[in-house]
C-alpha cells in the first residue's frame, strides 16, 4: 500500500510541474497587452512602461516563468495586478466560498437524483420512470442561466423569501449564508441530479437482474431491504465515482452560476482576472485547482486500492 | 425516519428564509456593474472606482449639477496673473479617518505623492505641476512648468483625494488595500467580487449631511440580476440600468429612475494615419464625410437604446457648456454621401474593417450603423474583439473602424488632448492636423471659458472636417433606485454622492 501511495504522489510531481508550464504558456498566447488593459483609460505610455517593468512583463517567457515558480514554491503566488492584492489571499478568500457551494451542490444532486433513479428503476415503465426521465432531460437540458434567473424571479422578487444575489460566510451567520447559497447549489445540483439519476437508473436496472438479487428475493428479503440493502449498495459504486469527478468540476468554479448570483468564487475570480489579463490570478488559481483536482483522483485512486485489493499490485 | 428528516428539512427552511432582516442601523446597499479596482487614488484606473472613492476620499475640489468647480476639502483658489501659481485655501478643522489632521503639509504629501509614486495615473493627469509650497498651514502653492487651465477640473477628480500621510507612509504600496482619507465613511472591509463595507466616519467635517451609519457597494455584473435584487429589496439603488428595463423600473411604483448625460460619448474612430491597408476610409476625408452622412443618429438612439440616449456629434454632449451650436448634429444624407463617394473617386461598396469590443450594446449598435451604412455604399465587415485584444489592435493600427466608448471629463481637454491630439497615446486614428494640434494647446493656456470656447471651435470644424472621431451619442446615466432612498441626485460626471442621502 506504502509503495502504491509512493508511486502515485511521484506521479503528481511531475503532473503538477507540467500543469504549471502549460497555464503559463498557454496564456501568454493570449493576444492583448496586460499592461495596456491595466494603463486604465488614459493609457499614458510612461504608466504602461512603468507596469510592463515592475511586473517583469518585458523579460523573456522563461525568466518570468523563473521567478514565478520560485515565489510559488515558496508559497507567493504573486500579487494581482488589478487590486495589488497577494494571490495566496484571493484564493484564501474564495476557496471556502466555492467549497461551500460545490459541496451543497453535491449534497443536492445526490438528494435528488439517486432517489429519483432508484425509484426509476424499480417502477420501469411506470408513470414513475417517466416522470424521473422527464426529470431528467429537464435537468440536463435546462440551461443554469435560466434557471437561476427564474428562480430568483419567484424565490426573491415574487415570494420576497431569498436574497437575489451575494455571499455571507458560514462562520458569520449560518442561516444567512445557507439563503444566499441554496438558489445557486441547487442551479448546479439539478443539472448534476439528472446525470447521477441516469446512472442510478442504469446501474440498478442492471444489478436488479442479477442472481444474487433473484436468491434474496427467493429467500423471502422485503422488497426494501433488497432495493436498499443488496442492489443499491452494489449500483452505487460508479455512481459515487460520477459525483466525485462532478465535485471536481464544480472546484474549478462555475462560471455562470456565480456570475449570475453573484457568488465570490473561483469561477468569477478567474473569469475577471481572464478579460483583465490579470496573469498572477489566473497562474494561481488554476494551479491550485489542478492540484485540487489531482489530489481527489489520488483519494478516490486510495479509496479503490482499499476496496479492492487486486488493484494494489 | 423519513418523517424526521422532513421535519429537520422544512425547520431548517423556515429558519433561513425567516431570519430577521432588520438591522438597528441604516444600511445603503448599492448595486456596483463591476468590481472596483485598487482603492488607491495614485494607483486607481476604473470609472467604478471613481464611484466607491465618493465614500471614503474627499477632494480639494468637487464639481456641482451644472458642472461648476466648488470647493471641498479647500475652501478658495486663486490663479495668478501669468496662469503658473495656483493658491488654495484649505478648510480647517478636518480629520483623516485615523484621526490625523488634514493640512497644508498633508495636501503637499498627498501632491507629491501622486507626482513622485512609480507607475502613479494620476502623474500624466497633473503633469504640469511643478512642485508645491506650503505657505502656512492652511495654505497651499501650486507651481506649474506651464499654464495648464484643466488643472482645478482634474483636482475634483482622484487628484485632488487626500489621502493620510501617517496611512499611507505606513502602508505603502499596499494602502488601497485599506484606504484612509477625509471622506464621510471609513473603510471597514472588502472582499473581492462580492462587497466593499464603509461605515460613518464620526469626525467628518461635513458629518451634519451624513444619515447612513453602513454603505456597502456590491459588484453584480449581470445587469438583470442586478435590477432583480432592487426590486427584491436586496438593493436601495443601483447603476448603469439598461435602457430596455426604464420600463419595468417606471412601472414600479416602488422604485425611482434618475437620469443624467454623460460627460463621455461613443464613437467610431475612425483609423486615419495606420491604416496598413490603405483603405479609402483612411485616404480621403470625403469617404469618412459620406459615412457620417449615411448614420441616423435619432433612429439608432430609438432602435438600441430606446431613445433613452443623447445623440451627439461633438467631444461634450449637446448640453455642455462647451457644445458648439455653430455645429449640430447633422441628418441623415443619403444621397449626398453617395456623391461624396463618387467625388472621391470609390466604388461601392467600400468594404470596412469594423472592430466592436464584446457587450451586447456596442454589438447592437454597431449592427444598425452597419445596416444604415450600407444604404450609402459601404460594407461594415463587424469584427467583434474581446476588449484587451481590441486595445491592442487599436494601438497596432489593425483595423479601420473602431467603436469605442470614453466616460468623459468635467474639463473638455480631458475628452480632447489625448484623443485628437497628434502622437497622443489615445489619439488611435493617428490623426494629425496643425491647427486642431494647435487649438488643443492654446486651450490649455487660457482660464477665461468664453475665450477656450471659441478655440474649441476651431478645434471641432478642424474635426468634422476630417472626421477622426465620428462621434455618435452620449449614454445617459441611469440610476434605478428604492424609493426609501431620498436626497439622491444624479451628477453630471455620473459619480454616486453619499453625502446626504437618507434612508425612510
Amino acid at each position: 500500500m506504502l509503495t502504491f501511495l509512493a508511486r502515485r504522489i511521484a506521479q503528481i510531481i511531475p503532473t503538477l510541474i507540467f500543469v504549471s508550464i502549460l497555464i503559463f504558456s498557454l496564456q501568454q498566447l493570449l493576444p492583448g497587452d496586460p499592461a495596456l488593459v491595466m494603463a486604465g483609460e488614459e493609457r499614458d505610455p510612461a504608466v504602461i512602461e512603468q507596469i510592463r517593468k515592475q511586473y517583469r512583463l518585458d523579460q523573456p517567457l522563461p525568466v518570468q516563468y523563473g521567478y514565478w515558480i520560485k515565489g510559488v514554491l515558496s508559497g507567493d503566488f504573486g500579487e494581482s495586478l488589478r487590486i495589488k492584492m497577494p494571490v495566496r489571499d484571493l484564493i484564501l478568500q474564495k476557496l471556502p466560498v466555492t467549497l461551500q457551494l460545490a459541496s451543497m451542490a453535491i449534497v443536492i444532486a445526490f438528494l435528488i437524483g439517486i432517489p429519483a433513479g432508484i425509484i426509476s428503476a424499480v417502477k420501469r415503465g411506470t408513470a414513475w420512470d417517466y416522470a424521473a426521465n422527464l426529470f431528467a432531460l429537464w435537468g440536463i437540458s435546462t440551461p443554469n442561466f435560466w434557471l437561476g434567473i427564474m428562480l430568483i424571479f419567484v424565490f426573491s422578487i415574487q415570494l420576497g423569501w431569498l436574497p437575489a444575489s451575494g455571499y455571507v460566510s458560514l462562520a458569520e451567520d449560518w442561516r444567512a449564508s445557507l439563503a444566499a447559497t441554496i438558489m445557486p447549489a441547487f442551479v448546479l445540483g439539478n443539472a448534476i441530479a439528472a446525470i447521477l439519476m441516469r446512472h442510478t437508473r442504469s446501474a440498478m436496472l442492471q444489478v436488479l437482474s442479477s442472481d444474487y438479487i433473484r436468491t434474496a428475493r427467493a429467500k423471502g428479503i422485503s422488497e426494501r431491504q433488497v432495493i436498499l440493502r443488496h442492489a443499491l449498495r452494489n449500483a452505487l459504486t460508479p455512481v459515487i465515482t460520477l459525483g466525485a469527478l462532478e465535485l471536481g468540476t464544480l472546484l474549478s468554479g462555475a462560471v455562470l452560476t456565480e456570475q449570475i448570483f453573484s457568488i465570490p468564487g473561483f469561477g468569477k475570480l478567474i473569469v475577471d482576472a481572464v478579460f483583465n489579463r490579470d496573469y498572477a490570478v489566473v497562474q494561481g488559481v488554476v494551479l491550485v485547482t489542478a492540484t485540487v483536482y489531482i489530489m481527489l483522483n489520488l483519494i478516490a485512486d486510495l479509496a479503490y486500492v482499499l476496496v479492492n485489493p487486486r488493484l494494489r499490485s | 425516519m423519513i418523517r424526521n428528516w422532513c421535519l429537520a428539512a422544512a425547520a431548517a427552511t423556515v429558519m433561513v428564509t425567516c431570519s430577521p432582516a432588520a438591522q438597528a442601523q441604516t444600511t445603503l446597499r448599492i448595486g456596483l456593474a463591476e468590481d472596483a479596482d485598487i482603492l488607491d487614488p495614485t494607483m486607481a484606473r476604473t470609472y467604478v472606482g471613481r464611484i466607491v472613492f465618493a465614500a471614503v476620499c474627499d477632494k480639494l475640489f468637487d464639481i456641482d449639477e451644472k458642472l461648476n468647480i466648488v470647493p471641498q476639502l479647500a475652501l478658495s483658489h486663486e490663479t495668478s496673473a501669468d496662469g503658473k501659481e495656483v493658491t488654495i485655501k484649505l478648510r480647517p478643522g478636518v480629520k483623516f479617518q485615523d484621526g490625523e489632521p488634514f493640512d497644508a503639509e498633508a495636501a503637499k504629501f498627498s501632491l507629491d505623492r501622486h507626482l513622485s509614486t512609480p507607475g502613479s495615473f494620476r502623474k500624466p493627469e497633473i503633469a504640469s505641476l511643478d512642485h508645491v509650497d506650503v505657505v502656512d498651514p492652511l495654505t497651499i502653492k501650486l507651481v506649474l512648468k506651464t499654464p495648464f487651465s484643466p488643472l482645478l477640473a482634474q483636482l475634483t477628480d482622484r487628484a485632488g483625494m487626500m489621502v493620510s500621510p501617517k496611512a499611507a507612509k505606513e502602508a505603502g504600496d499596499k494602502f488601497g488595500l485599506r484606504p484612509v482619507c477625509a471622506g464621510p465613511y471609513k473603510f471597514v472591509e472588502r472582499v473581492q467580487q462580492d462587497r466593499i463595507v464603509f461605515e460613518k466616519f464620526a469626525d467628518y467635517w461635513n458629518k451634519d449631511n451624513v444619515f447612513i451609519d453602513r454603505i456597502v457597494y456590491q459588484p453584480i455584473v449581470d445587469s438583470t440580476v442586478r435590477l432583480a435584487n432592487l426590486k427584491s429589496g436586496g438593493l436601495d439603488i443601483i447603476e448603469r440600468l439598461l435602457a430596455t428595463d426604464i420600463k419595468d423600473v417606471t412601472s414600479d411604483k416602488r422604485l425611482k429612475l434618475s437620469t443624467g448625460t454623460s460627460l463621455g460619448y461613443r464613437g467610431l474612430t475612425l483609423n486615419i494615419g495606420k491604416d496598413k491597408t490603405k483603405g479609402p476610409l483612411s485616404q480621403s476625408a470625403k469617404v469618412r464625410q459620406a459615412l457620417d452622412l449615411s448614420i441616423d443618429r435619432e433612429a439608432l438612439n430609438q432602435v438600441v437604446f430606446n431613445g433613452e440616449f443623447k445623440p451627439g456629434n461633438q467631444f461634450v454632449n449637446p448640453e455642455n457648456p462647451y457644445y458648439q451650436t455653430a455645429f449640430p448634429v447633422r441628418g441623415r444624407d443619403l444621397e449626398k454621401a453617395k456623391a461624396l463617394l463618387k467625388e472621391a473617386g470609390v466604388t461601392p461598396p467600400v468594404t470596412v474593417d469594423f472592430m466592436v469590443s464584446k457587450d451586447s450594446e456596442s454589438e447592437a449598435a454597431a449592427q444598425v450603423l452597419q445596416a444604415m451604412a450600407a444604404e450609402a455604399g459601404f460594407d461594415l465587415k463587424i469584427r467583434v474583439t474581446e476588449f484587451a485584444t481590441a486595445l491592442k489592435q487599436a494601438e497596432a493600427g489593425e483595423y479601420q473602424a473602431f467603436s469605442l466608448e470614453w466616460s468623459g471629463r468635467s474639463d473638455p481637454d480631458g475628452n480632447t488632448y489625448n484623443h485628437l491630439h497628434s502622437g497622443a497615446a489615445l489619439n488611435y486614428s493617428a490623426w494629425s492636423n496643425a491647427a486642431a494640434d494647435k487649438a488643443l494647446e492654446d486651450a490649455r493656456l487660457v482660464t477665461d471659458p468664453a475665450k477656450r470656447k471659441a478655440i474649441y471651435e476651431t478645434l471641432v470644424k478642424e474635426q468634422q472636417a476630417d472626421e477622426p472621431i465620428l462621434y455618435l451619442y452620449h449614454r445617459k446615466f441611469l440610476f434605478a433606485q428604492t424609493t426609501k432612498l431620498e436626497g439622491f441626485k444624479p451628477m453630471p460626471d455620473g459619480l454616486l454622492r453619499v453625502v446626504g442621502l437618507k434612508l425612510k
